[in-house]
């Protein structure tokens, strides 16, 4: 039995758990993504479309789907729900993916600021002062 | 012309795929031109097609925060709330985003793609906008919107020289932020870096 629990303790050891991608990003902070939030304005807002689609509603909504806003083709077939995962991925290289997308524009590279921001979104969107 | 002088492939498609990549280089450093002012850059660079259609989907991402900043301006413009010198300060400031506007526009078409059209209806804040210096908030919120449009742009522009031309337009959005920070009578640079 002791010989059973070591195996797979060192089972454990070397092959490890797969963790999940969200588990291993770092713990946002909003009032640092308010600030770097300042970056998006000029093509997006937070409670109506601009240059970008709002951002009010953005959790738990389907890629490419909010309805009054003219999405790329591609953004249109990206095909996942946003949360923060799924942000984490786009908002690192957005053109890389989804090639064909409208967002121009370089990334958030750091993982910190993408913490951040994702943090920021997700409280400013659940404010019902912000987004009714 | 290059071209021409090229050993022909047997490979028909692969030709033709090189000449289409051709085709869009020759008009990306007619864009760089455009933008950057100096027609002898377009002789040199490359770029292949999905590089290029980066390169489109990034110029039209700036072109729309230059139409919806156009807009911005005349609404505050037409507001009745900016008064002499702030109106003509800002009538400026809505000249250099058409002159922004007008040239990137005019890259994109180069490029192969299609200028992104303004919105027929920008849902400005006009509640919120009750006094000056509102509509100088406003105003330098969609400038420092735009420095960062464009320094989330000048590192993956294709070319050099387009992204130093997105570089010069950033320099001069950088400076309308300034000027509307200390319009407001905020710290007109409040940091040594932009992000």
């Amino acid at each position: 039995m002791r010989s059973l629990v070591a195996t797979c303790l060192l089972a454990i050891l070397v092959v490890g758990f797969p963790i999940p991608r969200a588990a291993q990003a770092a713990t946002g902070d909003p009032a640092r993504g308010e600030d770097i939030y300042h970056r998006c304005l000029a093509c997006h807002a937070l409670n109506h479309n601009s240059v970008g689609p709002r951002h009010c509603g953005l959790f738990g909504r389907q890629a490419g789907t909010l309805k009054g806003y003219s999405y790329s083709t591609a953004m249109k077939k990206y095909g996942v729900t946003w949360n923060e995962e799924t942000l984490d991925h786009f908002l690192e290289n957005p053109l890389k993916a989804v090639p064909g997308t409208k967002m121009g524009y370089a990334g958030v590279k750091d993982a910190q600021e993408r913490a951040d921001l994702i943090a920021y979104l997700k409280q400013a969107t659940s404010d019902p002062k912000i987004c009714n | 012309m290059t071209i021409a002088r090229l050993s022909p492939t047997p490979d028909g498609e692969i030709r033709r795929s090189f000449l289409t990549g051709f085709g869009k280089f020759t008009l990306s450093a007619t864009a760089i031109a455009l933008l950057a002012g100096n027609e002898r850059l377009a002789l040199i660079g490359s770029a292949s097609a999905q590089t290029a259609n980066n390169d489109v989907a990034i110029l039209n991402s700036a072109l729309g925060a230059e139409q919806q900043a156009i807009a911005a301006y005349q609404l505050g413009a037409e507001s009745g709330l900016l008064q002499k010198p702030v109106l003509a300060l800002a009538v400026q400031f809505q000249g250099h985003h058409k002159q922004h506007a007008d040239a990137l526009a005019k890259a994109v078409q180069k490029l192969g793609g299609k200028p992104v059209a303004p919105l027929k209806d920008y849902a400005f804040p006009k509640d919120k906008l009750k006094k000056e210096a509102d509509v100088l908030s406003f105003a330098a919120s969609l400038e420092k919107g735009a420095v960062s449009a464009y320094l989330g742009a000048v590192p993956i522009l294709t070319d050099r020289e387009l992204a130093k031309a997105a570089a010069s337009i950033l320099g001069d959005e950088a400076m309308h932020w300034a000027v509307l920070r200390q319009a407001l009578g905020q710290p007109p640079v409040p940091d040594a870096f932009m992000s």
